[in-house]
């Protein structure tokens, strides 16, 4: 056993499970405010990194610049798939509304690829320092500002949906459309809102990532992790989309270490959290923190 | 979905209402078109017949898909990792002497056993979560293809031996033409079949409302099981017909890609329809070549060098791909089997036929 492998891999997997959880919680702010289950949520982060990227290596721009005018970019993108796509489809069967989004994932996935190549492209260099320590242990610095960005993502939202007055609308709607409705918060708008903050911060998310790894279609992946991460923390739970996400980071990366020490079956790192996904599901049909829907007719 | 009998059209018996070809017309239109098809190498060229082979082969798998989504309810996100299955297992029983012609059947037996094994939790499983549990199996499934080099042949692929009946060989596309027609024939029956039956009304009552269906005495993890297995079966036999067409079975073409192509078909041609599903799988085989066609109407010109049409065809291809589910579900819910019925009975009910 190497322990400062080990814990290598642990601290990497919760750098990569902060960022697992920040788009988690997006999909699920998506899921409890419209009821719809968003397999696109992969693009958000793969159409934002690209447009920053594009920003910056295309006209120069600094990065802060670009980096807010991506999020503006993403605000507008976010509403617009609401009114165009999914809109039409409220009050349509949950496969027809998990049909649309699956197409938007393959259409845009196609589209980047079209547009940028397929081939993974490095961000400009953003910081200075290459490396700090930190515990010992030598990490990038971008892993630490990853951390710090998704920790600050999460504060926010905590702050947006206990303090503000559009936050609790949010919950509102999430509790109950038609009470919402009758207290004057309008339920569209709400809708429109959350598909705009759940594409801000996934690519947000996606920035971070193409600054580490660079921007490739490899990003979409991200949106099919949030899948096991969801499951574990419950599709309801914000907090528990952040704990699964965590979760699911330090458990691909154990599962790679444990595979290449004795296993030797070759890609765990990405199917092991599928399998745990199997196994939760046959334990517990709804999520490990999901709440059941009690059924009347 | 709405009824399109005319006024006046009551049917008085329960065999009437139950009869694959309302009307004598019906049944000799689609023997007339089986005929057509019988003919189709006369006219064809290879390319086209080739076109129909895979129209073919993915209108079972994707009838296969249309039991348990557009039938049964379910969800399924890992269609073409079963698809896949067949493929490999039906070469894997040619490799154990079985011939060809049994070995398609064995596949799709098979694949219904592994469909069983993940339709298992899938029984508790609803909408949103069974679509995550089969998207699992569908990385699990190509994780284990191409791992498991004794069953697939691992990253290299396998090869396998054309079809062979009483000493006739089947390799070309003229005559294997009319083995995929004879089973996509065999297995569209048999759909039409079950969902006359005890059983097929079983998984539409599961569809429509599953608690009353319950409560009338249906058991619900034994029929979404077993609709399950049936779909397996059906992508199983559709995956093993691709398997002896190609000659060579290898992991990449069982992707994720394929599978939403699966759903694709379905939610085109119509859910919950037995020809939908064939209309589905023709729409998504001509779609590339649309989307080909057009590019070469363009190429040379000035938008093709803008756009790069002719080096990136293959993305352009999924967009449509993925636009052509969107536009479907947002203007035509119900499928090609719905416009279908529209323009019969717009001709019918001409000129009243408000």
């Amino acid at each position: 056993m190497e322990w400062t492998l080990l814990f290598q891999l642990v601290l990497n997997g919760l750098v990569v499970g902060a960022l697992y959880g920040v788009v988690a919680m997006s999909f699920v702010l998506i899921y409890k405010a419209s009821q719809v289950v968003n397999f696109a949520q992969g693009e958000f982060l793969l159409v934002g990194a690209w447009a920053c990227w594009w920003l910056l290596t295309n006209w120069q721009l600094p990065f802060w610049a670009g980096f807010l005018l991506t999020l503006a970019f993403m605000t507008v993108f976010g509403v617009l798939l609401q009114i165009i796509v999914l809109r039409p489809l409220i009050g349509e069967p949950v496969i027809s509304v998990i049909m649309a989004t699956v197409g938007l994932s393959i259409f845009f996935q196609a589209l980047v690829k079209w547009m940028f190549g397929v081939f993974a492209q490095p961000f400009p260099p953003i910081f200075s320092v290459e490396r700090v320590s930190l515990l010992g242990l030598e990490v990038q610095s971008v892993y630490v500002a990853s951390l710090g960005v998704s920790a600050f993502i999460m504060l926010g939202f905590w702050w947006f949906f206990t303090y503000s007055k559009h936050g609790l609308a949010m919950r509102a709607t999430a509790f109950d459309q038609q009470v919402a409705q009758s207290l004057g918060v309008s339920v569209p708008r709400v809708f429109a809102m959350s598909w705009a903050i759940s594409a801000v911060v996934s690519a947000v998310a996606g920035v971070v990532v193409g600054v580490v790894n660079g921007v490739s279609s490899a990003l979409s992946f991200y949106g099919i992790k949030v899948f096991p991460a969801v499951i574990v923390g419950g599709l309801d739970s914000i907090v528990g989309a952040v704990l699964g996400g965590l979760i699911v980071g330090v458990l691909e990366n154990v599962a790679q270490y444990v595979d290449a020490q004795w296993l030797n079956w070759g890609n765990m790192y990405q199917i092991a959290p599928f399998y745990a996904l199997i196994l939760i599901l046959l334990i517990k049909p709804y999520g490990l923190f999901g709440t059941r829907n009690i059924e009347r007719v | 979905m709405t009824s399109m009998t005319p006024a006046g059209d009551f049917r008085s018996s329960y065999r009437a209402d139950t009869t694959i070809f309302p009307t004598r017309g019906s049944r000799f239109a689609m023997l007339a078109g089986l005929a057509l098809l019988c003919a189709a190498p006369l006219v064809f060229g290879r390319y086209e017949l080739g076109l129909l082979i895979a129209i073919g082969y993915s209108a079972i798998a994707a009838l296969g898909l249309n039991i348990l989504v557009g039938f049964t309810g379910q969800i399924s996100i890992g269609h073409a990792a079963f698809f896949g299955f067949g493929a490999f297992a039906s070469a894997l029983l040619v490799e154990w002497h079985v011939p060809v012609p049994l070995a398609i059947w064995g596949a799709g037996i098979m694949t219904a056993l592994v469909g069983l094994v993940f339709g298992a939790p899938a029984a508790r499983l609803k909408g949103l979560y069974l679509a995550i549990a089969t998207l699992a199996a569908q990385f699990i499934l190509e994780d284990f293809f191409a791992r498991a080099r004794w069953f697939s042949g691992g990253v290299a692929g396998r090869v396998t031996e054309p079809y062979e009946l009483f000493g006739f060989r089947f390799d070309r596309e003229e005559t294997y033409f009319y083995i995929v027609l004879a089973h996509v024939v065999v297995l569209f029956v048999a759909a039409a079949n079950l969902m006359r039956t005890r059983d097929g009304r079983a998984l539409v009552a599961v569809r429509d409302h599953y608690l009353s269906a319950e409560m009338m005495g249906i058991n619900l993890a034994y029929y979404r099981t077993l609709s399950f297995g049936i779909a397996s079966f059906y992508a199983g036999v559709g995956g093993a017909l691709y398997a002896h067409y190609l000659l060579f079975v290898s992991v990449e073409a069982f992707n994720i890609l394929y599978s939403i192509q699966f759903l694709a078909m379905i939610i085109i041609g119509g859910l919950g329809s037995v020809m939908g599903s064939l209309m589905g799988a023709a729409f998504m085989v001509l779609l590339p070549e649309i989307v080909q066609s057009g590019a070469d109407l363009l190429a040379g010109g000035a938008i093709d060098r803008v756009l790069r049409l002719g080096a990136s065809i293959s993305f352009l291809r999924e967009m449509a791909i993925g636009a052509a589910i969107i536009l479907f579900l947002i203007f035509e819910p119900d499928g090609l089997v719905h416009r279908w019925k529209m323009i019969k009975a717009y001709w019918k009910l001409y000129p009243f036929s408000h």
